[in-house]
């Protein structure tokens, strides 16, 4: 065997999916896609055909071996699938195999199945098709009675079609998520290219997956990348890791809207990063995300408000406290409020959603109060994905995100959200309670910051009718960070003094 | 009564030629003077193919009498073929498969039959 070289691909089109089979479907060669009743492997196989049709200029054909005609193509209406129309365009051809009901099929000696081979033949002919879909080849099984028949036949339509340079989606179905690909002995008449969908319940959630188990001669990414089905545009997979290196790194710098702060991170946020605010309630996070919204307005650079935790009205209500106008703004279009509770849907589709809204919006900045609200709602895997998915989207547009994190202890401590996301995010800010001398004060660091110099030290800072006021370092404490402070004693009277240098004359 | 018949077939292969040859013997010898057959090739003419959803080849299709049936194979199976077109003077198969003759006595059935 000579070195392996890459095969050509044909791009499906259908969101995220080309990201994970690294550039698309092996071309001109059939693949199996196999999924339990429900897992959606009918919607991406008519998505595949759709798709092509609109937006590659790429004719299909479908065969149908279970669901009439008629039936698939108002199923899949709702999706905005003209596939009627299409069929009376010339564009989409159907090749209907499916059983006459109560039609009994006498075998009266040795027979192939040359007649549907040559009825999908004058199909792709007909509207000369680059896609053809097999949906549910299982529907076939029954209508004859002997099985190997019907594979050795099933085999020699998959090869027929790839001498008629057509890519193809075979779909079949499983009983099972877990086991075997297929039933009726599939492995046998499709082996080169291999996909698996899966709709599993997991913490009492409905989870989408997609997993593309081989692709002969040919690489893809590994293991299994969630998706979502929903009206607006059908199949969408979330491809994670896979575009997380592409991104470019800015050395614009945007205000946090609070000007100490920036000057603590070298001058300010690099555009395209994503900065994580945490700390424990009431430390001031929800003020720094009024202050990021306000350095934004005042900018006239657009900026999405989501909400996780609080109404339109009480961020409204809020930010008015701080002296900001979140209304005016949002007539005059600069900022937008979605306020959305994390409960009203899976994690997947919340992600959807934020990245239609950032589509339809068009932001030059984001902020999500809190990130952690979206953890309640999930199990881990499933909130790190979310984040990722997110934090990519945003970088790839060069959007800048502020994200905060609610921690669960008032002094010190670290919650799942930190853990799961410092990784990911560029700056941490840590916003913290510190119990000092029998007083509660308030300490903020930057924890990390991509790619400069910043400042290490805690400063204490205050919140008060003029937002957030930080202020000098803390000195002579140790400790802070992990909530339980300790003085330097032999200095403590001589720093009790000039614990916080007088340098802000003016307060 | 007359018989139409049509018969699917993929070019001139084996099976084909067969399931032509088979047909016309049947016929001659069972249905003298009261059919027509019609001999249709799938890689001549797919539309027909697709308008009476004939997917294998060899498949025999009786347009009438009504119902319409459909026999698939090369026709090798006689006995097969003839029960396919209800050409079977068998008492037994009548009273199960057809259910016309209920007056005769009722036979209880057990073993698989061909019929609806």
């Amino acid at each position: 065997m000579s070195e392996m070289r890459e095969l050509p691909r044909l791009e499906t089109g259908i969101p995220g999916f080309d990201q994970i089979a690294n550039g698309g479907l092996p071309a001109e060669r059939s693949t199996l896609v196999a999924g339990t009743a429900g897992s959606g492997k009918t919607v991406l196989a008519l998505q595949f055909l759709v798709t092509g049709v609109e937006d590659y200029a790429q004719n299909g054909v479908f065969v149908t071996f279970e669901e009439a005609p008629d039936d698939l193509m108002r199923n899949v209406q709702s999706f905005g699938w003209d596939l009627a129309g299409m069929v009376r365009d010339g564009r989409v051809a159907v090749v209907d195999a499916t059983p006459e009901p109560g039609e009994a099929v006498i075998s009266a000696g040795a027979y192939d199945l040359s007649a549907l081979m040559a009825r999908i033949e004058n199909a792709v002919r007909r509207v000369g098709a680059r896609r053809v879909i097999l949906d549910a080849v299982g529907g076939l099984f029954p209508q004859f009675s002997d099985p190997n028949t019907i594979r050795r036949e099933l085999h020699r339509i998959l090869a027929g079609l790839r001498k008629l340079d057509v890519t193809t989606i075979v779909t079949i179905e499983r009983t099972n998520e877990e086991g075997g690909i297929g039933r009726f002995g599939v492995e046998e008449f499709v082996t080169d290219n291999v996909m698996v969908v899966r709709n599993r319940l997991e913490q009492e959630k409905r989870r989408r997956t997609i997993e593309i188990l081989k692709f002969r001669g040919a690489t893809h990414q590994k293991g299994e990348y969630p998706f979502t089905i929903d009206s607006e545009d059908g199949v969408t997979i979330i491809p994670l890791s896979a575009q997380e290196l592409t991104q470019s790194s800015s050395a614009v710098r945007v205000s946090s809207g609070v000007a100490e702060l920036d000057k603590m991170c070298g001058g300010g946020m690099f555009r395209d990063s994503i900065i994580l605010a945490s700390g424990a309630t009431g430390t001031g996070k929800t003020l720094m995300v009024t202050e990021f919204v306000k350095a934004a307005i005042q900018e006239g650079e657009k900026v999405l408000l989501i909400g996780a935790e609080e109404s339109r009205e009480q961020l409204t209500r809020n930010a008015e406290a701080w002296g900001v106008d979140f209304l005016k703004a949002e007539e005059e279009g600069t900022l937008k409020i979605i306020s959305r509770y994390p409960e009203v849907m899976g994690l997947e589709d919340h992600l959807l959603q934020i990245k239609r809204d950032i589509r339809d919006f068009g932001p030059k900045r984001i902020a999500i109060d809190s990130m952690s609200a979206f953890e309640r709602v999930s199990t881990q895997k499933s909130f790190r994905e979310f984040v990722i998915g997110l934090t990519s989207h945003i970088k790839h547009l060069e959007i800048t995100g502020l994200f905060t994190n609610t921690t669960s202890m008032l002094v010190g401590g670290e919650s799942i959200t930190e853990t799961h996301i410092s990784t990911i995010t560029d700056t941490i800010i840590l916003l913290r309670y510190v119990e000092l001398l029998g007083e509660m004060r308030r300490g903020l660091t930057v924890l990390k910051m991509r790619g400069t110099w910043h400042e290490k030290e805690i400063r204490e800072y205050v919140i008060d009718g003029n937002g957030m006021s930080i202020r000098s370092p803390f000195r002579g404490v140790h400790g802070i960070l992990s909530g339980s402070p300790t003085y330097a004693l032999d200095l403590e009277a001589a720093q009790l003094g000039s614990m916080f240098e007088a340098d802000h004359s003016g307060s | 009564m007359n018989y139409r018949l049509r018969l699917y077939v993929t070019g001139r292969t084996q099976p084909s030629q067969r399931a032509i040859h088979n047909l016309k013997a049947l016929c001659e010898s069972e249905l003298a003077g009261r059919y027509t057959i019609e001999v249709i090739d799938v890689l001549e003419y797919p539309r027909l193919a697709e308008n009476e959803k004939i997917l294998a080849t060899p498949t025999l299709v009786r347009q009438l009498p009504e119902p319409v049936r459909k026999i698939i194979g090369d026709l090798s199976d006689h006995e097969k073929v003839l029960l396919g077109l209800d050409l079977v003077p068998d008492e037994h198969n009548r009273a199960r498969g057809l259910g016309r003759y209920r007056e005769e006595e009722p036979k209880d059935d057990v073993d698989g039959s061909e019929s609806e």
